[in-house]
């Protein structure tokens, strides 16, 4: 029994919520009644065959991609692909790696097209597309585990800066990660640049052979997986500081290299508690990782 | 390629084949025992399922029930899943009015997230875990501390606000996750600062040191001196309980005395409280009666000759009846361990019989701050006045509260009497926490309740995503009149 994709407003009556088996959307944009009426309806339109649309080249999407991989039909996995085709000449990578973030951009893709807007953004699941007319700005909070929603940190996107797109990815997120990261987030001109993205540094967060990391085989979990029979994470033990410094250079060294060929802008790695951020200074003045935010819940 | 025991979801063109046990890529469906099942469910407690199945996981067959399933007083809505869902909103609480007894209730549901909250731990063993105020570790992060002993127990105090929030975020998340298991009723091993490491669970007996925490103490020493003395009159000489707290010795003890039971001329080691009673004869431990000694015969001095005769039979025993031992005295008046005589083996499991099962029993404690109760009123002290006058009974995923006395709402409840895993946590770290507000609509309504926003109970349970689970059959019926109130004790 296919369900049908669920579209409804939030309680707030402000954010649009889409749903359609494991794409989660939350949206809000920002403008004159009228046209925000008319992006969210344009959106909703939209969206009810997104899955559809890449459920009919699922095979191919999850096959691992190759500098000469052809291109998908869809225009949702032609973005996808083009997300990740930088890594596929040194990296195990499939197009499934950027779904989140382009189906992200291709919702405001539809919204900006349809209607007059001062702002907007398209929360896929934690990978976020942003839309940001001159002079407006985004206050983004960050999270340490994707699964579950709580600030530790925040930053300012305004609109002279280059970056539209956020994501954020690690073992404890809902796709299956090669590394140990608690949690990558990265900022990249795209949204589906920065899944990507999140995805390469993420996996690269590492200890190979590390005795406390348990690790299974990603068919082993999910038969049909684009992971295959690689070894995912599932579970972190007792890391030692040196260890855990070790794991997040490796990452660190990744999104260095990331942030110079100009695929991505910024990232923040973050492991037990520990955390590196790359390119702020250059692209990012005001960003935050306050340990205030923490006890603000409950007071 | 997909294996012989996974099944292939059809709620979506994913098509996930899903593993027994697994959930689909949307984390939403599941493979429960070869059956596709929906996750995300919103527990609602179900009387009459009391009486049949224990639990019934999710809609489809709940919608198969009986009738029974939408009569407002069999069915109870609890807090437990109505507040957070992936990734980033959180639905109103629900309000629900159902009439009991002819009465419109009102039942305000909501998970509260708590980061002024922790557990007390009582853990019944005279086993010496730690010194008062140790710090208690979990994976080597300081989640609490030993705090006052109990009879027979020893009381940890965990998590609180200082070690959620106020330490590293290491510190912080170890908190959290220990907090979150053993409110769900996981094991979680913690070790306590120049003491013991411990494995507990709620409701089961401890693991101390790797050794299984049987039984709690008949009574101290002396106590169980004066118990058994009469049983152990004619058949032994002299009787000595090990006990950390007091050591009891039965020819010095009163009991002893009114028997008519002669000097033996023993010599303690230990300071001597009063007759036949001794504190410190050995330092703390997991060993004997909760102290530090193997050989029992190292908290005896030599026998006083003047007293003791060559036979002289002694038997010494912990207050759980777990370590014992039978000597007799030789020519010297030394004592020689022998084989335990079948009227005394009697008396020693009698000692056994008479200890309680040791469980270790987790207590959660947490106090609703400003934001909880401003969801369920405009006006936040009319519901705290409201409790306090038992005019609002306070429930924690449909089981019974304790509301400490005194300003706010900070109640304790047993965590083996909600549903399994009623509790979630955010990365805050703050552990989150079903609690449900019941009062009458009339008195909703009194202290500026959101009474437009009260739907229906049968609005509600039809609703897709629900878990009914049977009520606990120990539990109060939540809407029933009488039923908990402010406290249970």
């Amino acid at each position: 029994m296919r369900e049908t994709p669920q579209i409804r407003l939030l309680p707030d009556g402000r954010r649009l919520h889409l749903q359609d088996g494991p794409i989660d959307i939350i949206l809000e944009a920002f403008g004159r009644v009228a046209e925000v009426e008319a992006a969210y309806l344009a959106a909703a339109q939209r969206f009810v065959t997104v899955l559809d649309e890449l459920c009919e080249e699922l095979t191919f999407l999850r096959q691992p991609t190759a500098p000469d991989s052809p291109p998908p039909r869809g225009v949702i996995a032609q973005r996808m692909l083009a997300a990740v085709l930088p890594y596929s000449r040194s990296n195990f990578i499939t197009p499934m790696a950027a779904v989140a973030g382009a189906v992200a951009e291709e919702i405001l893709g539809t919204m900006t097209s349809a209607a007059n807007l001062a702002k907007a953004y398209v929360n896929d699941g934690g990978d976020i597309a942003l839309h940001l007319s001159p002079g407006e700005h985004f206050v983004i909070g960050m999270v340490e585990q994707p699964r579950r929603p709580s600030l530790f940190g925040t930053m300012k996107l305004d609109s002279a800066q280059s970056v539209r797109g956020i994501a954020t990815s690690g073992w404890r997120g809902r796709s299956f990660s090669l590394g140990i990261a608690d949690a990558v987030t990265v900022l990249a001109d795209h949204a589906a640049q920065a899944d990507a993205a999140a995805t390469i540094i993420a996996n690269a967060v590492d200890l190979p052979g590390h005795p406390n990391i348990d690790r299974e085989r990603a068919c082993d979990i999910a038969p049909d997986n684009d992971l295959g029979p690689r070894f995912v994470t599932r579970n972190v033990g007792e890391l030692t500081n040196p260890e855990i410094s070790c794991a997040l250079g490796a990452g660190t060294e990744v999104a260095g290299s990331l942030i110079a060929s100009g695929l991505i802008r910024a990232a923040a790695l973050h492991l037990r508690g520990d955390t590196r951020i790359l390119g702020v200074q250059s692209s990012l003045p005001t960003i935050a990782v306050t340990a205030q935010t923490r006890s603000s819940v409950n007071a | 390629m997909p294996d012989d025991d996974a099944i292939r979801c059809d709620a979506c063109p994913v098509l996930c084949y899903i593993k027994p046990g697994r959930a689909g890529a949307c984390d939403r469906y599941a493979n429960h025992d070869g059956q596709l099942v929906r996750l995300d469910p919103h527990v609602v407690l179900d009387r009459a399922l009391s009486r049949g199945e224990t639990v019934v996981p999710f809609l489809d067959r709940a919608r198969d029930w009986d009738g029974n399933l939408v009569s407002g007083q069999e069915t109870f809505i609890t807090a437990i899943g109505a507040g957070t869902t992936y990734p980033d909103y959180k639905p109103a609480p629900f309000i629900i009015s159902s009439e009991v007894e002819g009465v419109d209730m009102v039942t305000v549901v909501t998970e509260g997230i708590f980061s002024y909250c922790g557990v007390k731990l009582k853990i019944d063993t005279d086993r010496h875990l730690g010194d008062e105020q140790k710090i208690v570790r979990a994976e080597g992060e300081p989640v609490g501390h030993v705090t006052t002993s109990e009879y027979g127990s020893q009381m940890l105090s965990l998590g609180g606000v200082r070690h959620l929030t106020g330490g590293s975020r290491r510190e912080g998340t170890v908190t959290c996750d220990t907090l979150l298991n053993l409110c769900n009723g996981k094991a979680v091993e913690l070790t306590i600062d120049e003491g013991a490491t411990v494995l507990v669970k709620a409701n089961k007996p401890c693991v101390v040191d790797g050794v299984l925490e049987e039984r709690m103490r008949v009574g101290c020493g002396s106590a169980t001196i004066g118990m058994f003395a009469k049983q152990w009159f004619g058949k032994v000489d002299d009787v000595v309980v090990v006990d950390d707290h007091i050591t009891g010795v039965l020819s010095e003890h009163q009991a002893g005395k009114l028997l008519g039971i002669p000097e033996t001329g023993i010599k303690m080691k230990g300071r001597r409280s009063t007759p036949g009673r001794y504190f410190q004869v050995a330092e703390p431990g997991t060993a004997w009666g909760g102290t530090n000694i193997t050989d029992p015969l190292s908290i005896l001095s030599d026998f006083n000759p003047k007293f003791a005769w060559p036979g002289l039979r002694l038997l010494m025993v912990s207050t759980t009846g777990e370590h014992y031992a039978y000597f007799e005295l030789d020519e010297n008046l030394r004592p020689l361990e022998k084989n335990l005589p079948d009227p005394l083996n009697e008396s020693v499991t009698r000692i056994k019989e008479n200890c309680e099962p040791a469980l270790c029993t987790v207590l959660f404690m947490g106090g609703a701050g400003g934001s909880l109760r401003a969801g369920v009123t405009e006006n936040p002290v009319k519901l705290t006045r409201s409790v306090k006058d038992a005019l609002t009974r306070v429930t924690c995923g449909g089981a019974p509260v304790y509301i400490w006395p005194g300003g706010g709402i900070t109640f304790m409840v047993d965590v083996s009497r909600l549903p399994e895993n009623a509790f979630g946590y955010v990365p805050t770290p703050a552990l989150v926490a079903p609690i449900e507000f019941t009062l009458k609509l009339s008195d909703y309504s009194a202290l500026g309740g959101y009474v437009d926003h009260v739907r229906p109970l049968n609005s509600i349970v039809g609703d897709e995503g629900r878990r009914h689970v049977s009520a606990r059959p120990e539990n109060p019926w939540p809407l029933q009149r009488g039923g908990p109130s402010r406290s249970q004790s």
